[in-house]
C-alpha cells in the first residue's frame, strides 16, 4: 500500500506493442535497462511490472513479505527506517515500509517487487500511459498494489548499472524529414548545444538552445511517429519522443535516436547538457 | 538504406533503425496501400506495427527492413481501398452548436446539412489524437470546413465533428477545436469490448440521423495528459502549444 507517492510514480512494464494505429501509446518504463535490471535482481521475468519514481522516491507498506530491489536513478533505500541496499535484492518483513528517497542522481528509480506488480492488463501491458490515460493511474496515498505470484528462479545478487550521465549524448540517424530543415541545421547539429528542458516528461525529452532553421514551411500532414523520433516543432527546438508519445503527429522528424540511447534521456535532469551525434545511413 | 521509389508512386523513407515510412500520393492510396497490408501481413517480414496517416503508412518494428523494402518495391498498389470491410453505423443527434453554422458555410440549410452529412459513406483513414479517435474521410471536397477560430475547452464524449477533409467522433471529453454538428451515445471505446475501438483504419462508417430524446450524451473518461503532438492544422484538440 502506498503510504508516499512522490511527485510521480507509476507502475510500467516493457509497454504495448501492436496497438499504435488505434492511436494508442507504446508506454513502458523510459529507462528499459534500469527496470530489466531490477526484475533480474528479484528473479522476475523481463517483462513484469515495476514502479517507475521520479526525482522524489516513493515509500510503500509490505502486507506481506516480499523481496524487492531498486535500480535506476540512485536513491537511499530504507526498509522500517533503517539503510538498505540500492540495486542489489532486499527482503522485506511483511508490515515493514520501503522508502525510496529523492534520487541523489538522475530522474528515475524503479522498484520491482518478486512477482510483479499485478493490475490488470491492457492489449498486453500493465502500463500507465499519460498522454492518453490508459492504463493505472499514478501512484496516490493509500493506492493498494496487487503482487503476483514470485517465481521460483533464483534472484541475482548484482547486475551492471551504468550511473546517470553528466552529459547527454544522443545518437540521430536522419530522417524522414530531415530535408524539411536546412542542409546547414542537419550538418551543424552536432556543433550546437542544447539542454535538457524543464517541460521534458513521459512523454519527450524537450529541449532549450538553438532553433533549428527549416528549408521549407508549410505544414506536413500527420504521419506516424516512432520511439526516439526527433520532432522540430514551430519554435525549433528538437523535442525527442519517449515511451508515451503521440502514435501520429505533424511536425517534420529532423532524425531518430536509436532506442539504447534514450535509457540517458529518462535519467537526464532539466539543465543538464545535451549534444546530437550524427550517424550515417 | 536510402529512400527508394516503388512502383505506383509509393516512396520509401527510412526511419530509425528498424521503421520504414511508406509515402503514398493520395488519402485513398494510403487506405488501398494499408489494406493490402494487412491482407498481406503473413507474407512479409514480421512488422510489430502498421500505422496508416494522412499521406504515409508506418512500419515500425521490421525483423528485417532491406528485404521489407524489397518486397514493398514490387507492389502494385490500386488507388482506391476496397469497399468492402466492416461497417460501423454511428446513430446521431444532428443538434451541435456549429451546425447551423457548418450549414451555412455550405450554403444549404440545416436539414439538408444533415443528410449530406448522413448520406455520405466514410472510411476510417487513420487514428490519431486519442486512443480511438478516427480520422474519417469520404465527405466531399467542396463541404470541408475550417476549425474553429478559438477552440473549446472541453467537448463532450460523442461529438460528432467536422475539420478540413475529415469528420471525427470524439470517444471521450476532451479540448477541441473541430466543428461540433451533432452526437451519438455509441460507445467508440471500451476496455475489454472486442473490438475496443470502433472506428479503427479502414472501418467503413455511416452516420445515421437519429430523434433527440434518448437523453444526453454518455460520460467518458478524461485522459490525464494533453500533448501538442503536432496536428497543426488537422487535430481536434485544441489549437497551438500546449505542452504534455
Amino acid at each position: 500500500m502506498v503510504v508516499r507517492p512522490g511527485p510521480l510514480t507509476t507502475v510500467q512494464d516493457l509497454g504495448r506493442r501492436g496497438v499504435a494505429h488505434l492511436g494508442v501509446p507504446r508506454a513502458g518504463a523510459l529507462d528499459g535497462p534500469a527496470l530489466l535490471a531490477a526484475n533480474r535482481l528479484v528473479g522476475n521475468e523481463p517483462g513484469a511490472a515495476a514502479l517507475e519514481t521520479t526525482l522524489g522516491g516513493v515509500a510503500l507498506r509490505a502486507s506481506a513479505a516480499v523481496l524487492i530491489a531498486v535500480t535506476g536513478a540512485p536513491a537511499p533505500v530504507r526498509v522500517a527506517g533503517r539503510p538498505a541496499a540500492w540495486g542489489a535484492p532486499v527482503a522485506v518483513p511483511a508490515g515493514a515500509v520501503v522508502e525510496v528517497g529523492a534520487a541523489t542522481h538522475g530522474v528515475r528509480s524503479y522498484l520491482a517487487v518478486a512477482g510483479g506488480i499485478a493490475v490488470p492488463e491492457l492489449f498486453g501491458s500493465r502500463s500507465a500511459d499519460l498522454l492518453s490515460g490508459l492504463g493505472p493511474a499514478p501512484l496516490a496515498v493509500g493506492t493498494v498494489l496487487p503482487v503476483g505470484p514470485a517465481h521460483p528462479r533464483p534472484a541475482v545478487e548484482l547486475v551492471p548499472l551504468p550511473a546517470p550521465p553528466g552529459e547527454l549524448v544522443l545518437r540521430l540517424r536522419p530522417g524522414p524529414r530531415a530535408d524539411w530543415f536546412t542542409p546547414e541545421a542537419v550538418a551543424g547539429l552536432p556543433r550546437q548545444r542544447y539542454r535538457v528542458a524543464g517541460a521534458s516528461n513521459r512523454i519527450a525529452l524537450r529541449t532549450e538552445g538553438p532553433p533549428l532553421p527549416r528549408a521549407r514551411t508549410g505544414e506536413l500532414p500527420s504521419e506516424g511517429m516512432v520511439l526516439g523520433a526527433v520532432q522540430v516543432p514551430p519554435d525549433g527546438r528538437p523535442v525527442v519522443f519517449l515511451a508515451d508519445h503521440p502514435t501520429t503527429g505533424g511536425y517534420p522528424v529532423i532524425g531518430v535516436v536509436p532506442a539504447a540511447d534514450l535509457a540517458g534521456a529518462a535519467q537526464a535532469r532539466p539543465g543538464v547538457p545535451v549534444r546530437f551525434l550524427l550517424l550515417r545511413e | 538504406m536510402r529512400q527508394a521509389a516503388a512502383a505506383d508512386g509509393l516512396l520509401l523513407r527510412p526511419v530509425g533503425e528498424d521503421a520504414l515510412l511508406v509515402e503514398a500520393d493520395s488519402a485513398e492510396r494510403v487506405g488501398a496501400l494499408y489494406a493490402e497490408l494487412l491482407a498481406r501481413r503473413a507474407e512479409l517480414p514480421e512488422v510489430a506495427e502498421i500505422v496508416p496517416a494522412a499521406r504515409t503508412v508506418l512500419l515500425d518494428g521490421i525483423a528485417d527492413r532491406a528485404a521489407l523494402a524489397r518486397v514493398l518495391a514490387g507492389w502494385s498498389v490500386p488507388a482506391r481501398p476496397p469497399a468492402v470491410g466492416p461497417l460501423v453505423e454511428v446513430p446521431t443527434v444532428y443538434d451541435g452548436p456549429d451546425l447551423a453554422e457548418v450549414a451555412q458555410l455550405w450554403g444549404v440549410p440545416v436539414a439538408e446539412a444533415v443528410r449530406i452529412h448522413s448520406s455520405a459513406e466514410y472510411r476510417v483513414a487513420f487514428c490519431g489524437f486519442a486512443p480511438g479517435f478516427g480520422y474519417l474521410t469520404g465527405l466531399p471536397a467542396r463541404y470541408e470546413v475550417p476549425r474553429r477560430a478559438t477552440p473549446r475547452s472541453s467537448v463532450p464524449t460523442g461529438s460528432v465533428a467536422l475539420a478540413g477533409p475529415y469528420t471525427g467522433v470524439y470517444p471521450r471529453s476532451s479540448p477541441g477545436g473541430w466543428q461540433l454538428i451533432g452526437r451519438t451515445e455509441l460507445p467508440l471505446w471500451e476496455a475489454g469490448r472486442e473490438p475496443t475501438a470502433l472506428l479503427a483504419p479502414g472501418v467503413r462508417v455511416r452516420f445515421v440521423a437519429v430523434d433527440s430524446g434518448s437523453g444526453p450524451g454518455g460520460s467518458g473518461h478524461t485522459g490525464s495528459g494533453h500533448v501538442d503532438s503536432g496536428h497543426a492544422g488537422s487535430g481536434p484538440g485544441g489549437s497551438g502549444q500546449s505542452g504534455g
